[in-house]
C-alpha cells in the first residue's frame, strides 16, 4: 500500500525556484531523456501501455495505445509529418490542476514533450495554453529558452539526430477550445470549432497530418514513467487506473488546495487531509471532476475517485476537480450558474446544444426568481434528453449533467421554488436574488 | 499590400509579426498570437487590426473578423489601462464572486466590457465577468490583466479598484509585478521589452498556500511516493 499522499507531479512544488532548469537538474530532471532518446521510439511507446497511463484531461483515454495509433512507415498518412499538440486549455469549471503544474514546474512538461514526441516521431509541438493562464505562459516560455540553449531542444537533440521544435501558444478565451478537435482548429487559426469524427486527430489532425493532442499531467507525468518504470508507476492506484493525480480540492472546506494522491482516494479522505467542512457547515453537493461530471452527495463520501470508482457511482473522474459546496448553497441556483456558463461558451456549431442551452437557462433563470412552473422540471429533463447523445461534441452532453443529477438528488429544492411554502430553509443565494430582482 | 491599411502599425510591429508567423510550420496558426500583437498596439482589435492580420496572413477581412470575434479576449472597444476581470463561475460566486462583481460594477458604474475612465489614460479600467479561471483552490478570484489576485472579497476588491486607479500597482497573488493590459498583450504574442523586467517577471510568485498544501502535509506526515529504483530502468522490448 502506498501512502495517502504521494507527491511525485508536485514533488518540486515547494523547491526553492522550483521552475528553473537548474532545480529541475539537481532534482533528477532530464534524466529520462536521456534513457528515452537512447531507446527506440516504439519502446517507449510500449513502457506507455504497460504503465497504464489514461488522459488526465477528462476522458480517461489510455495514452500508450493513443500514441500507437499514429500511423509510421513510409507511406500513406505515415508519411507525413508528425505533430504533439499540448491541451493546456484548463477551462472546465473547478478545474486547476495544470496551471499550477506550468508554473511550478514548466520544465517537467518540456522533458515530457520530448519523450513523447520522440516516441511518435514528431518534430513539431504545440503548447496550447489557455490566454487567460499569462503566468503559466510566461514560465513555459522561460523554460523552453532555457531547454533551446541547453541542447535539449532544437535540432540534433544531445548529438541524437533528434530534432524538436516547441511553440508555446496563447489562446484567446475559449472554453471549447479544450476540445481537442477544436482546439486544432483554433491552433490552424480559425474559429475554434468541433470538427466531425472520423478521421481521428491520430490520422488527420493537425495540418491535416498524424496528431497527438495529451493533457498536461499525461505528458509531465511521461518522465517519472520513464524514470521508474511501468511496475513502479502501478505501485499507486488500481489496475485499470493506476498511478498518481493531483486532486484539486476547492470551495467550502477549511484549507482548498492541491492533494496528490494515488487514484482512488475517496472524498472523506481529501476532507479529512482539507481540514474539514468549513466552520463546520454540512456538505450537501459535489464534483468529482469538474462542473461535466454529474454532482455527488453526501451518500457519495467513499466512492474511489478513479475512472471506475466514479462511473460505477453514476458519475465520471473527469478532471479531479472536487468542488465542495454546504448547506447554504441552493442546488438550483448553482445549476443556474453552470448551465449559463455552458450557454455562454456553445460554440453554436449543433442545434441541440445551441438552443438547448439557451431554452435551459431561460427556464432556470425563470425558476430561481420565482416564477417557475409544474412543469419546468419535466420540460428541463426533457431538453436535456434531446441534448445528451445527440450533440455534435461533449460540451453539449456536459451540459446537462448538473441539471439531470441535480434533479435526481435534489428535485424537491426544484419543486419548492415554485411552490409557495418552501419545504428547506431559502439558501442565501436565493434571498440575494429576490432582494435584487435581477439576474446574476 | 496595400500602404494605407499597413499604416497604423509602425515598423517594429511589422517586424515582431513576421517573427510570430516563423514560428508555425503554417502561416495562419500565427493568427491568434497576431491578434495579440494588434491589440498590444490597439488597446483592441480594430478594423485597422483586422486588415493588417488579413494582409499578412493573405486572408479576407471577413475570415480574420470571424475568427477576432469567437474569442472573449479580443475586445472591440477600446480597453483602460488594466482589465479587472471576476470570476463569477459557480464556485467562486458562491464564495463572493457575484458580490465582488455586483459592488465592482456599481462602483466603477460600468457594466460587462465597459470602461471606467477615458481608455488607454492611467488609471482607467475595463471590467469583465469571467468563467472559471483555472484558480478554484484559491476562490473567489480577480485577475488584472490576467495577473491572479486570488482569495478576494467585496472590501479587498474595492481597495485594489481604488488602488488601480490612483494610478497605483498593486502586487498580484500570483504572477507579476503589475504593468498595463497593452504589455501583457503584447507578452501573449510573445514579446517584451526590457530583459530585466522580464527576467523579474519570470521569477513573480506562483505558489500560493493552497498550491503547497498536499506537499505540505506529505512532508510533515513523512508520507511520500514509492522510492523510484536507484538506476533508470532498462526500456521493454518493442511489441
Ligand atoms: C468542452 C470540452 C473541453 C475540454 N477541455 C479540456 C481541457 O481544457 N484540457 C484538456 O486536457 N482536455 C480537455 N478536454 C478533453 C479533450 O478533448 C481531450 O480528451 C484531451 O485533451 C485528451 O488528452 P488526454 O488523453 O491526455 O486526457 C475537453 C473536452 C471537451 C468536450
Ligand atoms: S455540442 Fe455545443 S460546443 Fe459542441 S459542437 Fe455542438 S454547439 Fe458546439
Ligand atoms: S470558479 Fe472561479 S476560478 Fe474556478
Amino acid at each position: 500500500m502506498s501512502d495517502i499522499l504521494t507527491p511525485v507531479l508536485t514533488s518540486r512544488w515547494a523547491q526553492e525556484n522550483s521552475w528553473t532548469l537548474e532545480t529541475y537538474e539537481r532534482t533528477g530532471g532530464y534524466r529520462a531523456m536521456r534513457t528515452a532518446l537512447a531507446g527506440h521510439p516504439d519502446q517507449l511507446i510500449q513502457l506507455c501501455k504497460d504503465s497504464g497511463l489514461r488522459g488526465r484531461g477528462g476522458a480517461g483515454f489510455p495514452t500508450g495505445m493513443k500514441w500507437s495509433f499514429i500511423p509510421q512507415g513510409g507511406e500513406g498518412a505515415g508519411a507525413k509529418p508528425k505533430y504533439l499538440v499540448i491541451n493546456a486549455d484548463e477551462g472546465e469549471p473547478g478545474t486547476c490542476k495544470d496551471i499550477p503544474t506550468m508554473m511550478a514546474d514548466p520544465h517537467s512538461l518540456i522533458e515530457g514533450c520530448i519523450i513523447t514526441s520522440y516516441a511518435i516521431r514528431a518534430n513539431f509541438c504545440a503548447i496550447y495554453v489557455r490566454g487567460e493562464a499569462l503566468h503559466p505562459i510566461r514560465r513555459l516560455r522561460a523554460a523552453v529558452a532555457e531547454a533551446y540553449a541547453q541542447g535539449y531542444l532544437g535540432t540534433d537533440i544531445l548529438g541524437t539526430g533528434f530534432d524538436l521544435e516547441i511553440v508555446v501558444h496563447a489562446g484567446a478565451g475559449a472554453y471549447i477550445c479544450g476540445e481537442e478537435t477544436a482546439l486544432l482548429d483554433s491552433l490552424e487559426g480559425r474559429r475554434g470549432q468541433p470538427r466531425l469524427k472520423p478521421p481521428f486527430p491520430a490520422t488527420a489532425g493537425l495540418y491535416a497530418s498524424p496528431t497527438v493532442v495529451n493533457n498536461v499531467e499525461t505528458i509531465a507525468s511521461v518522465p517519472y514513467i520513464v524514470a521508474g518504470g511501468a511496475e513502479w508507476f502501478r505501485t499507486m492506484g488500481s489496475e485499470k487506473s493506476p498511478g498518481p493525480k493531483i486532486y484539486s480540492v476547492s470551495g467550502h472546506v477549511e484549507r482548498p488546495g492541491q492533494y496528490e494522491a494515488p487514484m482512488g482516494i475517496t472524498l472523506r479522505t481529501l476532507l479529512e487531509l482539507a481540514g474539514g467542512m468549513k466552520d463546520g457547515i454540512p456538505l450537501k453537493f459535489w464534483t468529482p471532476g469538474g462542473s461535466s461530471t454529474p454532482m455527488f452527495t453526501a451518500e457519495h463520501l467513499d466512492v474511489p475517485l478513479d475512472f471506475e470508482g466514479a462511473a460505477g457511482a453514476g458519475s465520471m473522474l473527469g478532471t479531479t476537480a472536487v468542488q465542495v459546496f454546504n448547506e447554504t448553497v441552493s442546488v438550483p441556483w448553482a445549476v443556474m450558474k453552470w448551465t449559463e456558463f455552458y450557454k455562454h461558451e456553445s460554440c453554436g456549431k449543433c442545434t441541440p446544444c445551441r438552443e438547448g442551452t439557451y431554452w435551459l437557462v431561460q427556464i432556470l433563470e425563470r425558476m430561481v426568481h420565482g416564477e417557475g412552473t409544474e412543469s419546468d422540471v419535466e420540460t428541463l429533463l426533457d431538453v436535456c434528453d434531446n441534448i445528451l447523445g445527440r450533440s455534435f461534441c461533449a460540451l453539449g452532453d456536459g451540459a446537462t449533467s448538473p441539471i439531470t443529477s441535480g434533479i435526481k438528488y435534489f428535485r424537491q429544492e426544484f419543486l419548492d421554488l415554485i411552490a409557495e411554502q418552501p419545504a428547506v430553509a431559502r439558501p442565501e443565494q436565493l434571498a440575494d436574488v429576490e432582494l435584487t430582482g435581477a439576474p446574476a | 499590400m496595400s500602404e494605407r491599411a499597413m499604416s497604423g502599425f509602425d515598423e517594429l510591429t511589422h517586424v515582431r509579426a513576421k517573427e510570430v508567423i516563423a514560428r508555425y510550420p503554417v502561416a495562419r496558426s500565427a493568427l491568434l498570437p497576431l491578434l495579440h500583437l494588434v491589440q498590444s498596439v490597439e488597446g483592441c482589435v480594430s478594423q485597422d487590426g483586422i486588415r493588417f492580420c488579413a494582409e499578412l496572413l493573405d486572408l479576407s477581412t471577413a475570415e480574420v473578423s470571424a475568427v477576432a470575434t469567437f474569442y472573449t479576449m479580443y475586445k472591440r472597444t477600446p480597453c483602460g489601462e488594466h482589465l479587472v476581470s471576476v470570476c463569477t463561475n459557480t464556485l467562486c460566486a458562491a464564495l463572493g464572486g457575484d458580490d465582488i462583481y455586483r459592488r465592482l460594477s456599481e462602483r466603477l458604474g460600468v457594466g460587462h466590457e465597459e470602461t471606467a475612465g477615458e481608455p488607454g489614460t492611467t488609471g482607467s479600467l475595463t471590467l469583465e465577468h469571467a468563467e472559471c479561471l483555472a484558480a478554484c483552490d484559491l476562490a473567489p478570484v480577480i485577475q488584472v490583466n490576467y495577473e491572479y489576485f486570488d482569495n478576494q472579497t467585496v472590501e479587498s476588491a474595492e481597495r485594489l479598484v481604488e488602488a488601480l486607479q490612483r494610478g497605483e500597482k498593486p502586487h498580484p497573488t500570483r504572477g507579476a509585478p503589475l504593468t498595463d493590459l497593452r504589455t501583457v498583450e503584447l507578452e501573449l504574442a510573445g514579446f517584451t521589452e526590457d530583459p530585466t523586467v522580464a527576467a523579474a517577471a519570470v521569477a513573480g510568485n506562483s505558489a500560493a498556500p493552497e498550491t503547497l498544501r498536499g506537499t505540505m502535509i506529505a512532508a510533515e506526515r513523512g508520507w511520500a511516493a514509492p522510492a523510484f529504483p536507484d538506476e533508470i530502468p532498462a526500456l521493454p522490448e518493442k511489441s
